[in-house]
């Protein structure tokens, strides 16, 4: 609480100390790898629940998803043939959406004052007392 | 884990959907107090990361596999209410854009992996903790084993919720047994990427990391001889 917020100086020297941009940065490429190229050497084995189902059987229930025919559908592309483009595509496509939707949030999170219990976006009830407005 | 549609009858569907409706609603209201200036940036990355590793399953064996679920690792790094809301919007994405997992089942994905999850780790993160030596190399000790037990137990959740409204009539002990035992193994995968994943933030930017505040050994100030 009373940490100061800038970084710390390198009183010794020894050590600089690793920005946040940086940080993010470096975990936004990892995330980019795994998405858009490695997500293609994923196993397509069944995950546990699916594997389970089948084995005793209470698969057949399962009912197909009625976003199945978004052109995304099984983090594919649509009409894209090649597996690696598409797969790698579609994967780097959800990061920029789940970002981009998890920023947004984060952002209106931040804006709105705790004790305030509403949380209508846009609502131009209060005037704004952002300061770096 | 992603519950299709067609497993979970309509009123437990219903169920779960209002109980994680109202959890995430808590969560957005308790998330202003963990996203301060550090965390906010972290906690988009934590989304992000949490929705790309859940692209790479593993195998486990017997032609299974397993992936991520990062509920924990979420909650270590962005605390548990944001956590909840980087699992929901995640889980929220691939149901609608990617069709995984089942839009009348979103609720009780959130219930199982946002909430039951991320709690589940969260808890046995603090107690890990507690028992652990006070020291910086505790934390991601701590994370793994918060991994550990979020997945067994999230999945042992899935089998109360199909024990009340199954569509199938299964045998609740087998497939007490069978999600059990495999999301035992599963979990051993979560703990390894957790671990991974916590250490690394830890080693660049303790400061980052929600779950080792108040945790770590407190900073030794050290003024160069020549400034003085």
């Amino acid at each position: 609480m009373s940490a100061p917020t800038r970084p710390e100086p390198a009183a010794t020297g020894r050590r600089t100390p690793v920005s946040t941009r940086a940080v993010v940065g470096v975990g936004l490429l990892v995330t980019l790898l795994l998405a858009g190229v490695l997500s293609f050497y994923a196993s397509s084995h069944p995950d546990g629940l699916s594997a389970v189902a089948a084995r005793l059987g209470f698969d057949t229930t399962a009912r197909e998803s009625v976003t199945a025919g978004s052109p995304l559908a099984g983090y594919r592309v649509a009409d894209i043939g090649d597996a690696r483009l598409s797969g790698g595509l579609a994967g780097l496509l959800g990061v920029v959406v789940v970002g981009a939707v998890m920023a947004g949030l984060v952002l209106l999170l931040r804006r709105r004052p705790a004790s305030g219990g509403r949380t209508a976006p846009g609502a131009p009830s209060a005037p704004s007392t952002d300061p770096d407005a | 884990m992603h519950v299709p549609d067609g497993f979970l009858d309509a009123p437990t569907s219903v169920g779960t959907a209002v109980v994680a409706a109202g959890v995430v609603a808590a969560s957005l209201r308790r998330a202003r107090h963990e996203l301060g200036d550090r965390a906010a940036p972290l906690a988009g990355l934590v989304a992000v990361f949490v929705f790309a590793a859940q692209l790479l399953n593993f195998p486990v064996g017997a032609g299974t596999s397993g992936h991520l679920v990062g509920a924990a690792l979420a909650a270590v790094l962005v605390g548990p209410a944001t956590a909840t809301l980087c699992l929901t919007v995640v889980l929220a994405v691939q149901a609608l854009l990617f069709a995984d997992g089942g839009i009348s089942a979103l609720g009780t994905n959130i219930l199982l992996m946002g909430v039951v999850a991320v709690w589940v780790g969260w808890g046995a993160f603090r107690l890990a903790l507690r028992v652990l030596p006070r020291r910086r190399s505790s934390v991601p000790l701590a994370a793994g084993t918060g991994a550990f037990v979020s997945v067994p137990v999230a999945a042992l959740a899935f089998v109360g919720l199909y024990a009340v409204g199954g569509v199938a009539p299964i045998p609740i002990g087998a497939l007490a047994v069978a999600m059990g035992g495999w999301h035992v193994v599963i979990g051993l995968g979560e703990a390894l990427i957790t671990f991974l994943a916590v250490s690394s933030i830890l080693a660049a930017r303790p400061d980052l990391v929600h779950g080792a505040r108040g945790h770590l050994p407190p900073l030794e100030l050290r003024v160069p001889e020549a400034s003085r």
